[in-house]
């Protein structure tokens, strides 16, 4: 019965996250436009500190994972638990706390890396103050899964809430001990580790950040919303077990992949790519059983676009990660590393699979907290192939600016000397960098086609009163 | 195997706390197996085996790093090549600095060892040359080249107008101009603030290297600060070429 939600769930938090994720995709992408098109044209930063790309960058990174990722992970997070366990959260007051805790976070984000307060860690930029901040609002938004969990009226637990604990687990330990500084002013701090230890410990949290939040977290969204959207059940059971246990226990020893033939001893840059090399397996175990969730019910793609953008979404994980391993082969990596071929692998996950999923979820969602049709399925059909396109422009102009910048690099003539100055892979670059920004700007339009579809939905409802009736509804067992 | 672990599969799906713990011991071995070796495996650090990369800070006549005497003039204990040295003063702010605008996410402090490296930035970066980056700022991206050797490769005046202005010197540079640098003026107090702070995270500074700080700061901006920096980079150990630092 979906006419007692209201009163048995608390879904208002759900809502509010999940407005806040589209307000945020556009905030995010929009810097993300802006800094690619600094790259094209130097200009651009109007030699203004606060516009410069090395201050901006952080926020752009900042603003795509934790912003708009950590809204979609907390709205789906919120509703997945409470749906699957059949109860409501375990303390709606937490959660309003995870709500404001996390919207604050967001904003001195967005208020420190233009003046450029930062830690200097990649996606750990935030300085300790922000950084305590966000340990206490983690926990918060953690303790309250668990314990929703804890009070379940189902037997078992759901394997999407696998995938989210894994990922609240895995977050806690990177985020304190990647963070672990000497402050030495309000908003100055230092590292307590230093170079090699340092580097280790940085990517052992830049890859889970990408491996436990943006893949382990966002497994859990595509174990609730791909059955639930395609009303099929998961394709299965004992798949899913295998590649959440493999996952859990590999993904975390990739970070050394980052830094192969770098001053990392040999051995543990070694152990990393091996290990990544075997994550093809669980990987695509996660993708088939997603993709195959569909067997049988392949003609809902004609119609059913809100399915399009998860299978899409999962297409794009497949491919990435298979060419995630192929990246961390040594050979590869020697010529991939320092180069556009990195950037154009994450967006290939950021892009395609986060965002994909996210969006897919979100769309979902909207008909089901606001109890009425989306606003124009015609736009969410614009979306699906301006996200498409937009993503794949951008990854296909940095596939060829990075292998290019990297044989420009190694390249000799028959002197045996250097063929190419290192200004001149920059020059040779820009024509590139114009077309990832014209693809990031596509996938912009998307974003913002969204936020007015979602934004309209919502006009919707209210006019016609649909949410009004549901919560006026009388509570049911 | 399989009817075994479908049995504590079975446990865990019905009991959070089980699945709790059984998650963070699972998750908690990768990262501790990478990781922990670093800090006592004697062969991560080359100067356990050539000592001579790392400056000896406490010798007699060693500190502070530079001093200043009554007119002003700076006198240095140490000189290029003399080994790896906690940064002074000046070399420091020019850091934080570095830091505050992001350098690193576009310039590398890694150099690999390969020929076309070798030949383009110089000798293969050693984890003993970053033992006092607090921290480490080797990049992962290089839209512009690695800094690991740029120092005493371009003049200071070079330096200065480069980063005032980088398409004056270089047209097809994407860099961004750093203008306000020149405007900003270098504070005493601040800076030895952060060199105690250093020290409580175990960089060898001196009270004497810290006492001196205000001296070496004064009347410089955030541009002669940073410059000094990148003046420094990669000339404090003298690495030789025959040497086998890394098996």
């Amino acid at each position: 019965m979906e006419g007692g939600l209201e009163q048995k769930y608390d879904l208002a938090v759900v809502r509010w996250f999940a407005v806040m994720a589209v307000v945020y995709l556009v905030v995010g992408a929009s810097v993300g436009v802006y800094i690619a098109a600094q790259l094209a044209w130097p200009f651009l930063s109007f030699d203004l500190p606060y516009l410069s790309f090395g201050r901006l960058r952080p926020l752009h990174t900042n603003a795509v994972i934790f912003a708009f990722g950590g809204s979609t992970l907390m709205a789906t997070g919120f509703y997945t638990v409470q749906r699957t366990c059949g109860v409501a959260l375990w303390s709606n007051k937490l959660a309003w706390f995870t709500f404001w805790g996390w919207n604050l976070v967001i904003v001195l984000a967005v208020i420190t890396f233009p003046l450029g307060l930062t830690q200097s860690k990649e996606y750990a930029e935030l300085e300790w103050p922000v950084d305590i901040l966000i340990a206490v609002v983690w926990l918060a938004f953690t303790i309250n899964f668990i314990m929703t969990i804890a009070n379940r009226k189902s037997s078992h637990i759901y394997v999407s809430n696998w995938f989210f604990l894994g990922m609240m687990v895995m977050i806690t330990y990177l985020h304190v001990v990647n963070s672990l500084a000497v402050p030495v002013g309000l908003f100055k701090s230092y590292s307590i580790f230093s170079g090699v230890q340092d580097a280790m410990i940085q990517w052992w949290w830049g890859h889970n950040a990408v491996g436990f939040y943006l893949t382990a977290g966002f497994l859990g969204i595509m174990y609730y919303f791909v059955p639930k959207q395609a009303n099929r059940p998961i394709y299965s059971y004992r798949l899913s077990v295998l590649h959440f246990w493999a996952l859990m226990f590999g993904y975390v020893w990739l970070g050394a992949h980052h830094l192969q033939y770098t001053a990392l001893p040999d051995w543990t840059g070694s152990l990393g790519a091996a290990i990544s090399l075997a994550m093809i397996i669980p990987s695509w175990g996660g993708a088939v059983n997603g993709m195959m969730t569909l067997s049988g019910a392949w003609d809902k793609l004609r119609t059913d676009y809100v399915l399009r953008f998860l299978i899409i979404a999962i297409a794009f994980y497949a491919m990435s990660t298979f060419e995630g391993p192929v990246m961390a082969l040594k050979t590869v990596n020697a010529l991939s590393h320092y180069t556009d071929w990195t950037i154009g692998h994450v967006h290939s996950g950021a892009l395609g699979w986060v965002a994909g999923i996210s969006i897919g979820a979100i769309y979902h969602l909207m008909t089901r907290l606001w109890y009425t049709e989306i606003y124009s399925v015609r736009l969410v059909n614009l979306h699906f192939w301006t996200a498409t396109i937009g993503a794949v422009v951008y990854i296909v102009a940095m596939w060829v600016s990075g292998i290019m910048q990297g044989l420009m690099w190694r390249a000799y003539d028959e002197y045996g000397t250097l063929a190419y100055t290192f200004v001149e892979s920059v020059g040779a670059m820009h024509p590139y960098y114009v077309i990832r920004t014209i693809g990031g700007a596509i996938f912009l339009f998307g974003a913002v086609v969204m936020l007015y579809n979602v934004a309209m939905t919502v006009a919707q409802s209210a006019s016609q009163g649909r949410l009004q009736r549901a919560r006026n509804l009388p509570a049911t067992a | 195997m399989s009817e075994q672990s479908k049995g504590m599969q079975e446990r865990m799906e019905r009991n959070i706390w089980g699945l709790l713990i059984v998650l963070a011991i699972v998750l908690s071995i990768g990262g501790l197996v990478e990781i922990v070796p670093l800090f006592y495996l004697k062969g991560t650090m080359e100067h356990h085996k050539v000592p001579e990369i790392v400056w000896n800070h406490d010798a007699p006549g060693k500190r502070p790093i530079v001093e200043v005497d009554a007119e002003g003039r700076q006198r240095w204990n140490w000189a290029a090549g003399d080994g790896v040295r906690p940064y002074t003063a000046l070399e420091l702010a020019g850091r934080d600095i570095y830091q505050r605008e992001g350098c690193y996410l576009c310039h590398s402090q890694m150099i690999r060892p390969f020929r076309d490296e070798r030949e383009r930035y110089g000798h293969y970066s050693l984890a003993s040359e970053s033992i006092y980056d607090h921290p480490f700022q080797w990049g992962s991206k290089r839209t512009g080249p690695d800094l690991a050797r740029v120092g005493g490769k371009y003049s200071d005046q070079w330096q200065r107008q480069h980063l005032r202005d980088p398409r004056s010197l270089v047209p097809e540079s994407v860099m961004p101009s750093y203008p306000w640098l020149d405007g900003n003026d270098l504070s005493g107090g601040r800076i030895q603030r952060h060199m105690r702070g250093l020290r409580s995270v175990g960089v060898p500074y001196h009270d004497d290297d810290i006492a001196v700080a205000p001296e070496l700061v004064k009347g410089k901006t955030e541009l002669d600060a940073l410059v000094a920096y990148l003046q420094v980079l990669g000339t404090m150990a003298e690495l030789d070429d025959t040497e086998v630092y890394r098996e």
